[in-house]
């Protein structure tokens, strides 16, 4: 790809410290691109560190987080910037939906006036132009403008989930970050709101780093994916080698885990055993323990991340570059 | 099929009345009904795995609330192995309400035999969705599992308790038992939360499990394990499930049979593959068109259905789908749907499929 990455993260790592324990590692070495106008994914198990990638890379963690690595935005390192200087690129360059959409608006302001105050707050517009944006966002993503007055018990959850997307289009962020954005919903109000963040998308350029733990709504939505495991990296590639070539033996499992309406098999399969705890981490792989074609290495020496095949990365000692 | 089915519903209803405002009470309005479950009939095998799916709010959840006795049904009839059960019969059979005729008094159905709410509940048992919540924080694994037998004086002895304690813990694929005796709730992963759950369920030997959404709070590789387990119970132990979702992704891997649900009414009903093979109730194939499936290469059309189900208090005339069905004709507006029988398991209800078979 020629085009410049908007989006470079480097080595994150992000530690816990854990009074009077040490810490707890919930990230560590996770690299990855984004470029304008492409979606990445971020799939793994609960726990694996998805929404801490996000949360680091806003820096929107409390102060015992030790956030280590670089994030380059548009070659500027966000994690080296002051918190003032922070604000500069958090909402207006980034931002994010939150998951849960259900708790994530205020229950006694109205929605219109939710999504105004994140324009007015970030002093782009005065509030006449901003009321009028308001509107024009709201139209946006699917909701008439005369429901901006409306407060979000009123709204059903697919509603709540737009208003959520209009706040995050408020300061025309060219990353938009979407945390689980459909998983409290519906299969039927899920595809509309699938449909109207690749609509946005395409009428705004704009680029979507996607965690969810849907291999489905991956295949569906996204260019690249990046697989985690126990705040790994485990594999990282565009979306129609992963699926079609998995290399690292997670990615292999999940996948054959993964219901396919398409094609149903006889029988699932699983993994045996459960994904690590952050506090008692195993010295080699962090997959090894449920690996099914685990080497005597696996236990003891963490297999670095290889670029397999160009684009394609894999953190396996099976994988040869 | 001259079996005789385990669980036959027929015509069952529950409706929720509405709060009244003074306003409403002032003005003598009748009170708001929200018609969760309306008119729903279907049986269900000795061994037979019946999958229920349909949106939130399509009335899935009422129907298991109701099946196990957890919510009084407002008409129809629930027969389990040819005994008539459910809470309204439960207080008629009491004498504790009026029976149709308005004479108050102990129900004379003689030709029925009488099932007692708690031997049935012997044999039906519910698994709940989150199994974070659903287990005493406070009580071991062996108490959790033992106390079914405690309630129904089941086990004589405590050597028989233990016993059957280990074999329902065990065949929910926690080996060895006696490792978690002792252990309390918080100590396991959400899996092996859900295996207690189910060995919970199982160390009576019921006949029926009704399941509501089993899996949906468990992570995707902890999923196909608990989804496996419950098949080997019905294979080994006959068991028969009936499996709330609201995954179709699953139901094709889990469910002998497949029944749509749509605002209360089960708008398609057959077997599994018949219904996900050839979909013939504009619903059902919206619902399948637009299942996220892990093929990036696949690339279907998707019948993306605008809005969202209605509320069930004002019910659309008609066909309760028409205003979001892409098909719908100026006839469904006006006109209920029947069921029409496409094979000898297979049905729908839909004016178009009607008119085509004719």
């Amino acid at each position: 790809m020629a085009e410049m990455p908007l989006l470079q993260v480097r080595h994150l790592t992000t530690e816990f410290l854990l009074p009077g324990k040490g810490a707890a590692r919930a990230l560590e070495d996770v690299s990855f691109d984004v470029y304008p106008g492409q979606t990445i994914g971020l799939v793994g198990e609960s726990g694996c560190g998805k929404t801490t990638v996000l949360m680091s890379i806003l820096r929107l963690l409390p102060t015992q987080a030790q956030i280590s690595g670089r994030v380059l935005f548009r070659g500027l390192d966000l994690l080296a910037l002051s918190e003032r200087q922070m604000r500069e690129y958090r909402w207006k360059e980034i931002a994010i939906v939150f998951q849960g959409a259900m708790n994530a608006l205020n229950p006694v302001m109205s929605v219109g006036e939710q999504i105004c105050e994140a324009i007015t707050l970030h002093g782009l517009m005065p509030r006449r132009e901003a009321e009028a944006r308001t509107g024009e966002l709201l139209e946006l993503v699917g909701i008439p403008k005369e429901r901006g007055v409306q407060y979000p018990f009123q709204y059903s959850g697919g509603m709540r989930q737009r208003a959520m997307i209009a706040m995050a289009l408020a300061c025309s962020p060219c990353i938009l970050f979407a945390d689980e954005p459909t998983t409290a919903l519906d299969v039927m109000v899920q595809a509309q709101i699938l449909e109207l963040l690749g609509n946005i998308q395409r009428k705004m350029g704009l680029a979507i780093v996607l965690v969810t733990h849907d291999l489905g709504v991956v295949a569906e939505m996204c260019d690249m994916v990046v697989v985690m495991y126990g705040g790994k990296v485990a594999e990282y590639g565009p979306v129609d080698r992963i699926f079609n070539n998995p290399q690292h033996p997670y990615t292999q499992k999940l996948l054959e885990a993964f219901p396919d309406l398409a094609q149903p098999v006889a029988s699932l399969a699983s993994i045996p055993g459960a994904p690590p705890r952050l506090s008692e981490l195993p010295p080699g792989c962090r997959f090894a323990p449920r690996c099914h074609v685990c080497l005597p290495q696996c236990a003891s020496e963490a297999p670095p991340l290889l670029e397999i095949a160009p684009g394609h990365f894999s953190a396996c000692h099976l994988c040869k570059s | 099929m001259t079996q005789e089915p385990l669980l036959l519903v027929e015509n069952l209803r529950k409706y929720f009345p509405v709060g009244q405002s003074l306003g409403d009470l002032l003005l003598r309005r009748p009170p708001g009904l929200i018609k969760a479950v309306d008119d729903v009939s279907f049986t269900l095998l000795h061994g037979e795995i019946l999958a229920i799916v349909g949106e939130s709010g399509c009335g899935k959840t009422t129907i298991a609330r109701t099946l196990i006795g957890l919510e009084e049904e407002t008409g129809g009839k629930i027969l389990f192995n040819g005994r008539q059960i459910g809470a309204r019969e439960r207080r008629l059979q009491a004498g504790l309400v009026p029976l149709e005729s308005g004479a108050i008094g102990t129900r004379e159905q003689q030709s029925l035999p009488r099932l007692s709410f708690k031997q049935f509940r012997q044999q039906a048992q519910m698994i709940f969705q989150d199994p974070y919540e659903s287990l005493n924080p406070r009580a071991t694994i062996f108490e959790i599992v033992a106390e079914p037998l405690v309630v129904h004086g089941l086990a004589r002895g405590r050597a028989e308790k233990i016993q059957r304690v280990r074999n329902a813990l065990e065949d929910a694929g926690l080996r060895p038992a006696e490792e978690y005796f002792l252990r309390y709730p918080h100590e396991l992963s959400g899996g092996q939360r859900q295996r207690v759950v189910i060995a919970g369920a199982m160390v009576l030997e019921p006949k029926l499990l009704i399941a509501d959404e089993p899996v949906s709070m468990l992570d995707v590789s902890i999923r196909a394990e608990i989804l496996n387990l419950l098949h080997d119970l019905r294979n080994k132990r006959g068991v028969s499930i009936v499996f709330i979702t609201h995954d179709l992704g699953t139901v094709a891997y889990f469910a002998d049979r497949l029944a749509v649900m749509y605002l209360g009414r089960i708008v398609e009903i057959g077997r599994t593959a018949e219904v996900l093979k050839n979909p013939q109730h504009p619903y059902t194939r919206a619902l399948l068109s637009v299942v996220p499936v892990p093929n990036p290469r696949l690339r279907r059309e998707r019948v993306i259905l605008q809005g969202e189900a209605p509320n069930p208090i004002h019910l659309p005339t008609g066909c309760r789908f028409h205003p979001r069905c892409p098909l719908a004709m100026d006839a469904c507006r006006m006109t209920d749907p029947a069921y029409v029988q496409l094979s000898a398991t297979h049905s729908t209800a839909c004016l178009r499929v009607e008119s085509t078979a004719l």
